[in-house]
């Protein structure tokens, strides 16, 4: 399977998500450069962590302006599968295709450090792998990170079981503990932890494999 | 000129004389400026030079020693690693976010100048304590300034040390440590070579910001400093990542023939040393230097601090190649000068001559100075204060060790490196809180372990026997993790070295740093001397930092933690005594005493040495479970430590000692390591085979720590509370208003 990694200026851990697909899963991965308006032969995409034009401004704010995004939607709509991660899903909430927002970590202060995270749903093809209720160990890494949405919104998203992981220690304030969530058509998901960073023993937890590893299952299956 | 002007660049008399000299003529205003900036201590380590020379610069791995923007050092199939340390002190004491901030961009472009792409950054600060408000203010300015620049930099901040004294109340120190990994093939150095070659200014446009920085880290700090603030330059990290893609990738072009950043002393440091290195000289117009603001002068531009700016010389006629890279990176790329064969730094404006200076009086002939040095300043006794120790009678060993864990320098730092990102690149295999940071190499398997040590207590007790202290400690902590200590960088921080005593301590400093690495191997690769670090006639103590790097296999290392219960715990080399004269610099003394008296442990460097070849084989072998050196705080603090691990696994330990027992458990004696293992007869023969001692002294146990002494309880107290007082004291002391 070929998996298409955006590099928008600014991105830093798009080397740690082509290593994850190439090195450790054994599955092709390709950069895709943020000026291009198409996103090629991929059967996925993956927003990786960074700060994308430097993010001065809002966390997302100018990147969602970017022609990738243009690709990145057509793709989204015709139901490919998009992972955002941390600045990538900072990016999609201001592209519109994920609801609610990112705003600044309740501490005020940047966090980087190893977070249990619970599976929530199963029924993506994100998490299919996983087994719900199962405890993943993944670090997070940013500023921004602090989900919030109205009311109605956090409702929807629990009826629709559209929340897919949760923080078991909550490091950012998000409401309802929220570290992951889909869009409506399930095949879109953001999270503010790095699963990339989390995929081999000597990183210190291979739990971020089964969200990789269940976007390949997914796609082996499809084709 | 008159002596004012003279005066206001921080040029002595003589100096000016010299420079007439050199030229034949008065100088220009521009050329003054230019003079003043090259020959200042930050650029032109004048105090220092004579003395550095002392210090071990080469062995079989080193590819490139001092002189350049950093040092290489080979860590075989065919790549090596970058690497320095610098300071960024007076900076970050006028305005602490950017201060700090832009210490990290410029030790990362002196990385990546050299082809390499950074991996790692660790920090050592100073501060004063954290009872004074400005003192909080500052340390977390310096913080967030290392955070936001790392973080979005993309550069994971893997370790460092952060420690408090009076000292450095008005005067704190950030040196900043980054590494980088490269091909052999894909080093590059900061010469401007090939006549006629065009000379390329590429990144950021320059700004007033930053006139005159290297002249400000070059003077004592008076009461009018604070007007000093427009000096700091203002960092830009996102800007420095797209120099960083943009310059690798240029460089793959095989277009460019010499490269070097533009840091202190800005432009004028880049052409004249990039024709001094390659013996040619450079000319540029000004007119072409990209600029933020109207109306700049030659001598602004030429002065200009401004960050994230790279100086290039490309091929003839592969412009081009290197254009294309820098417009896809949205970064501004303009030839603004050739190289050619006179020698000359020719600065013009608008085709008007503002400078014409030989390159080689600028970058070579630098005013040298054996400055004299007495004795070295020392502001304790050598005997401890009457009568102090009497008061302690053993009933307090365990209140001591909670104040101890929960002192500022003992305490634990996460609140400060939770803010660092050290995750990114998904290569940090041992973090931030370890005795040493390690990072792997992707390409090679080869893991990188580095560690920065410094101790300003034993060093202005004896600044000779405190930088072979923090050498044989630094070598030690990369030897605990598993390491082979390779290659090392130092900081040299201190204050005025017009006062000869202050100069003394400089240059005892550097002898003792000079014997120890020779003794370990580890030669110097480069470095930064940081001098008049005084505020108000009042100096910093001596603090030479030094940054060690080793090389080991990647492998997960040994963690400092107790890992289970029921494991031997074993104590490898001697478990010593030491006399009050040589308790006086230890944590026990500072924190329980509030005290300063005496001389640093004893350290006897062949012991060590085989003390670290005993823990490297060990561990090598898979023997220990967890592996700690004993260093601030001695052995109580050491066994506390080992029990802060996320697997909540304390220890009992049954010691022989005689009294004082203050003394024995607090004392700092080095070349020891507290190990816990499942196989202890073959971590005990291994240790024999190097003539070390080690003895079982313990086990590990659930939830408690117990020290007992002749069969009678000195300390036993429940883990968590202790593993409390120690993970929640920096938090305390920040938060409190």
């Amino acid at each position: 399977m070929k998996f298409g990694v955006v590099v928008f200026p600014g991105s830093n851990r798009d080397h740690d998500a082509c290593f994850a697909i190439s090195k450790i899963l054994g599955e092709n991965a390709t950069f895709i450069w943020h000026d291009s308006t198409t996103l090629g032969d991929v059967d996925a995409v993956i927003l990786p962590g960074g700060f994308s034009y430097g993010d001065y401004l809002r966390c997302g704010a100018i990147a969602k302006f970017s022609p990738v995004m243009q690709g990145i939607r057509k793709f989204a709509a015709s139901g490919g599968l998009v992972l955002g991660i941390c600045n990538g899903f900072q990016i999609l909430v201001e592209a519109g295709l994920l609801p609610g927002a990112l705003v600044r970590n309740r501490g005020l202060k940047f966090v980087c450090k190893w977070t249990p995270l619970r599976v929530e749903t199963t029924n993506s093809p994100f998490t299919a792998a996983a087994s719900k209720g199962q405890r993943l160990m993944v670090p997070v890494a940013h500023g921004e990170g602090c989900y919030i949405a109205d009311d109605r919104t956090l409702d929807q998203l629990d009826a629709e079981d559209r929340v897919v992981l949760r923080y078991l220690d909550n490091p950012n304030g998000s409401m309802r503990d929220i570290a992951g969530i889909l869009n409506e058509g399930r095949n879109v998901m953001g999270l503010m932890p790095h699963p990339e960073d989390a995929t081999e023993p000597l990183m210190g937890s291979t739990d971020g494999l089964v969200i990789l590893q269940s976007m390949v299952s997914q796609l082996v299956a499809a084709h | 000129m008159t002596p004012q002007v003279i005066e206001t660049h921080q040029l002595t008399a003589a100096e000016y004389d010299k420079i007439v000299s050199l030229l034949g003529r008065e100088p220009t205003y521009t050329e003054l400026g230019i003079f003043s900036v090259m020959w200042s201590e930050h650029c032109s380590y004048k105090s220092s030079r004579l003395h550095l020379k002392k210090l071990p610069t080469e062995s079989k791995l080193v590819l490139q020693g001092p002189g350049e923007n950093a040092g290489i050092i080979d860590i075989g199939d065919g790549y090596a690693i970058a690497f320095k340390i610098e300071s960024h002190n007076h900076p970050s004491f006028i305005e602490p976010f950017q201060g700090a901030a832009t210490g990290v961009g410029g030790i990362l472009r002196d990385i990546f100048t050299m082809g390499a792409r950074p991996i790692a950054v660790m920090d050592a600060l100073r501060f004063g304590p954290l009872d004074k408000p400005r003192n909080r203010r500052i340390l977390e300015g310096v913080v967030s300034g290392i955070a936001h620049y790392g973080n979005c930099f993309g550069v994971p901040t893997v370790g460092g040390e952060c420690v408090f004294e009076e000292c450095y109340n008005g005067n704190p120190l950030v040196n900043v440590f980054a590494l980088g990994v490269f091909r052999h093939d894909q080093i590059f150095y900061g010469k401007a070579t090939g006549v006629g070659n065009p000379v390329i200014y590429v990144g950021a446009k320059t700004g007033r910001d930053g006139i005159h920085g290297a002249s400000m880290a070059s003077a004592e700090f008076t009461e009018e400093s604070k007007q000093k603030r427009p000096n700091v330059q203002v960092g830009d990290p996102f800007l420095e990542k797209l120099l960083l893609e943009a310059c690798l990738e240029a460089m793959q072009t095989g277009a460019i023939v010499g490269i070097q950043d533009m840091g202190a002393a800005g432009l004028t440091c880049s052409t004249c040393e990039m024709g001094s290195r390659a013996g040619t000289g450079v000319e540029v117009d000004l007119m072409h230097v990209p600029q933020r603001e109207t109306g700049m002068t030659p001598y602004e531009i030429m002065l200009s601090e401004s960050q994230e700016r790279m100086l290039l010389v490309a091929e003839a006629g592969r412009e081009d190649e290197v254009f294309r890279v820098f417009r896809k990176w949205g970064l501004d790329a303009v030839a603004i000068g050739r190289v050619t064969d006179d020698g000359i730094l020719r600065i013009k404006d608008h085709g008007q001559v503002v400078a014409e200076i030989p390159n080689r009086a600028l970058a070579d002939e630098a005013p040298l100075y054996d400055r004299p040095h007495t004795t070295p300043h020392r502001p304790v006794p050598i005997t401890a204060p009457r009568g102090i120790l009497d008061r302690r009678d053993g009933t307090t060993l365990q209140s001591d060790l909670v104040a101890l864990v929960s002192s500022g320098d003992i305490c634990s730092k996460r609140w400060i490196w939770e803010q660092y990102d050290y995750l990114v690149r998904s290569s940090t295999i041992e973090g931030p809180g370890a005795d040493a940071a390690v990072v792997r190499i992707k390409e090679t398997g080869t893991s990188i372990a580095m560690a920065l040590d410094g101790n300003a207590r034993y060093s202005v007790l004896d600044p000779r026997e405190g930088a072979r202290l923090i050498v044989a400690e630094c070598c030690r902590n990369l030897s605990t993790a598993g390491a082979l200590p390779v290659a090392a960088t130092n900081n040299l921080n201190f204050g005025n070295p017009e006062r000869p005593e202050i100069m003394a301590q400089l240059v005892e400093s550097i002898e003792g740093i000079a014997e120890a690495c020779r003794f370990f191997e580890t030669p110097i690769t480069g470095g930064n001397v940081s001098l008049y670090n005084e505020t108000l006639g009042e100096a910093i103590w001596p603090t030479p930092v030094m940054g060690i790097v080793g090389l080991m296999k990647t492998a997960k290392p040994t963690p400092i933690h107790f890992q289970q219960p029921g494991r031997a715990v074993l104590l490898l080399g001697r478990f010593g005594a030491c006399d009050e004269t040589r308790f006086g610099g230890t944590q026990y003394v500072k924190v329980v005493l509030k005290s300063l008296w005496g001389l640093p442990p004893a350290l006897d460097m062949h012991y060590e040495k085989r003390v670290q070849q005993a823990i490297r084989e060990i561990v090598g072998a898979g023997l220990a479970e967890s592996a700690h050196d004993i260093s601030d705080g001695g052995f109580a603090v050491a066994l506390a430590e080992c029990c802060f691990g996320s697997a909540v696994i304390g220890a009992s330990v049954e010691l022989d000692l005689s009294d004082p027992l203050e003394i024995a458990l607090f004392h700092e004696n080095p070349s020891r390591i507290l190990i816990s293992t499942a196989d202890a007869p073959a971590v005990l023969e291994l240790a024999s085979k190097f003539h070390v001692e080690c003895a079982q002294i313990g086990v590990t146990m659930k939830e408690r720590v117990q020290i007992s002494n002749r069969s009678k309880w000195l300390i036993d107290c429940p883990l968590h509370d202790l593993k409390q007082s120690w993970d929640q004291a920096l938090e305390t002391r920040l938060t409190r208003s």
